[in-house]
């Protein structure tokens, strides 16, 4: 079951190409990876998918929930969230450094709370459901706390925590929109071997949980052990697909990390080196 | 020691330079009425000895700071304090007026500094918490005064009646305005919204059929006591001759008075509640960072229209009040200065804080009035106190942020961390 279907996307700015007709499917509760090397289109295919740009050409396809199709490229910056159900991290952390962590997690849940304050009037007023949403609204944000290990530091402001907490802080964020599909852009860049280890615990267990994902990545370690499928990019082109073991081996994906060249070289120790 | 020599003496012959030509001559006139330039040394010695002393004295004081243990300020104590500020300074307010011998000119006085505050608390929506740099807030509060004035004239309603509709008509244009120009941030939002102040401005002025042009418009009806009216003449119908008291001015301007405070309080009422919800909450985090609202599903430019309205709504509330307290309006009482006098008390009073804007108001508009008396220097001072208060308080006032919930105790959250905005 397929839960992302971009096809024969094409991202051109001016002159660049910088995704070119690149189709590609993300199964529902998987984990699939995006890699390629520095300016290979990763991050371009991530806003395309996200709603921060408008692709050239090419559609993409999410189905929020079973039988229910959105065409992304069609909809709203806003309503890639809120329709498509798609959530997403920054690779420059965006958190609302002047705000609480509680509060970061409780702006994530925007539509539905406003909407129970009848858009503010009786909010105002004090009427309506809005405590009850509200304390839904918490209820879901402490167990986002709770599984990113941020219950403690629920009250303090977001910019003032670590760099590995405020990485975990803004997946919590991102998983308070309640989404189908959390797109991650580069999730373990700057964190220690044993952050980075907690973060694959993390992102199994959004998996199992029934949220499929969908991760750029530079670090093999996150990437080889965690992944279902891998996509790999290259010159805005992709040049391979498939399950981890099959992008190791695949002679493309090594001659894009290591450069072409030594294929008289049979037994090339270059996977290795990219695992 | 003999840095701090140094320093004050270079300090020293700097003001030699600057006060040279200014205070080093004097211009006379002449036996036979022609002018005379002659030399002043001692009062070009007594402000370079004054600039050297003071210079000597802000150093000493530095040292002395520097030397005692720097007191974690983490605006702990400044948030027990503003608990307790805030009652009172409303219990204060409550009282003012009604202080016996309180001569009428200090209550009008509060009901200017209140209208200020009012206006304070209204742009503190857009700039504080929403982070849009806005220049042309006065186009609202015009737009409030003309509403009531041009239906007070021409249908013949009342103030109470038209406050209603002249925050609406106000809330249209900021509407009107945002539309267009909220694709905009920072510098250039702020140059837009300069220039639409400016041309709500310059309609007005132009528009002389309508709006009476430069002479404005005259005569409009002060707010009624349930039905009662303020005159001098007393008698039935009045508010005077209803109570059988003697007819004062003072009764005008404290009812006056007290109306503002009312109006002042429903802004900071509904301001405070909307910060502790998630449309006061969505603005905070529009400051803070647009791009990351967007990947949330936050619709920015709903949420930033909302905040335009509404502080254009307020605006447009204190536009109604100010024509029916003056009972007359013409363009000049909206010009660009009154847009960046309301500003000025929202940056001073630490942007986002309902109490700093009240201190805020009482320095910008309390200082200049109380001054009077001191006629040339008066802007002097008053300039002089608004650089010293930006260089010991950067961030205004108060610039502490109370977060909106909180599992726990509430801790404040330092301006070192907040976003100013960027439109």
């Amino acid at each position: 079951m397929t839960i992302l279907s971009v096809s024969n996307l094409t991202m051109r700015f001016g002159g660049l190409t910088a995704v070119n007709n690149v189709s590609f499917a993300a199964e529902r509760g998987h984990i699939t990876a995006v890699i390629g090397p520095n300016g290979a289109g990763k991050t371009t295919l991530f806003n395309c998918i996200t709603g921060f740009y408008k692709p050239t050409e090419g559609s993409i396809a999410m189905s929020p929930s079973l039988g229910k199709i959105v065409r992304l490229e069609k909809l709203a910056g806003h309503q890639v969230a809120s329709k498509g159900k798609v959530a997403r991290t920054f690779q420059n952390i965006r958190l609302f450094g002047g705000m609480t962590a509680l509060e970061n997690l409780l702006i994530a849940q925007h539509n539905k709370l406003q909407s129970a304050t009848g858009f503010g009037v009786l909010g105002v007023l004090g009427l309506g459901g809005y405590r009850k949403a509200e304390k839904q609204a918490i209820e879901l944000a402490k167990h986002w706390l709770d599984q990113t290990g941020l219950m403690a530091r629920a009250d303090d402001p977001a910019g003032a925590l670590p760099y590995g907490d405020q990485r975990r802080l803004e997946i919590a964020r991102a998983m308070c929109t309640e989404p189908a599909l959390l797109c991650l852009d580069e999730p373990a860049a700057g964190l220690n071997p044993r952050e980075s280890a907690g973060l694959n615990q993390l992102l199994l267990k959004i998996r199992d949980e029934g949220c499929s994902l969908l991760l750029i990545e530079h670090d093999m370690g996150v990437v080889m052990k965690i992944s279902d499928h891998i996509i790999v990019l290259d010159h805005g082109k992709k040049i391979a697909d498939g399950s981890p073991t099959e992008i190791r081996n695949d002679p493309a994906v090594i001659a894009a990390y290591l450069g072409e060249g030594d294929e008289d070289d049979p037994d090339a120790p270059v996977a290795e080196s990219v695992a | 020691m003999l840095e701090d020599l140094k320093d004050a003496g270079l300090c020293a012959f700097f003001a030699l330079l600057i006060f040279a030509p200014f205070l080093g001559v004097h211009l006379g006139d002449g036996t036979s009425g022609n002018l005379t330039l002659g030399p002043t040394p001692e009062r070009l010695a007594l402000a370079v000895a004054a600039t050297f002393i003071a210079r000597m004295a802000m150093l000493a004081w530095h040292r002395l700071r520097s030397k005692r243990t720097a007191k974690p300020s983490n605006g702990a104590a400044a948030a027990r304090a503003a608990k307790y500020i805030g009652p009172v300074l409303l219990a204060v307010a409550i009282i003012f007026p009604l202080l016996p011998g309180m001569p009428n000119a200090y209550i009008d006085l509060g009901v200017l500094i209140l209208t200020y505050v009012m206006l304070g608390w209204g742009l503190n929506i857009v700039v504080g918490l929403a982070g849009l740099l806005d220049l042309g807030y006065v186009a609202f509060y015009a737009v409030g005064a003309y509403s009531f004035a041009l239906l007070a004239s021409n249908f013949g309603l009342g103030f109470w009646e038209c406050l209603p509709l002249a925050g609406i008509l106000a809330a249209f244009w900021g509407v009107c305005l945002g539309f267009p120009v909220l694709r905009l941030r920072g510098d250039y939002l702020a140059i837009v919204t300069l220039a639409f102040g400016e041309i709500i401005r310059l309609v007005i002025t132009n528009w002389v059929s309508l709006t009476g042009g430069p002479n404005g418009l005259l005569g409009m009806p002060a707010p009624s006591l349930f039905g009662l009216k303020f005159s001098m003449a007393g008698g039935p119908g009045t508010f005077a001759g209803f109570f059988g008291v003697d007819p004062m001015p003072w009764q005008k301007t404290a009812y006056l008075f007290y109306v503002i405070l009312a109006l002042a309080l429903l802004t900071n009422w509904v301001t405070l509640r909307l910060r502790k919800q998630p449309l006061g909450r969505a603005w905070e985090a529009l400051r803070e960072d647009e791009i990351a609202c967007r990947s949330l599903g936050i619709n920015v430019r709903n949420t930033k229209l909302t905040a335009f309205a509404i502080g254009a709504m307020f605006g447009g509330f204190a536009g109604c009040f100010f024509a029916a307290r003056q009972s007359f309006i013409s363009p000049d009482s909206f010009t660009f200065i009154e847009s960046a006098t309301v500003l000025a008390i929202v940056v001073l009073g630490g942007a986002g804080s309902q109490l700093g804007v009240v201190l805020a108001a009482c320095v910008m508009i309390g200082i200049p009035e109380l001054l009077q008396s001191l006629q040339i220097y008066r802007m002097l001072i008053f300039g002089l106190a608004l650089v010293t208060i930006m260089v010991v308080r950067p961030r205004g006032f108060i610039s502490i942020r109370r977060p909106s919930v909180s599992l726990g105790k509430a801790k404040m959250i330092g301006a070192e961390l907040r976003a100013e905005g960027k439109g």
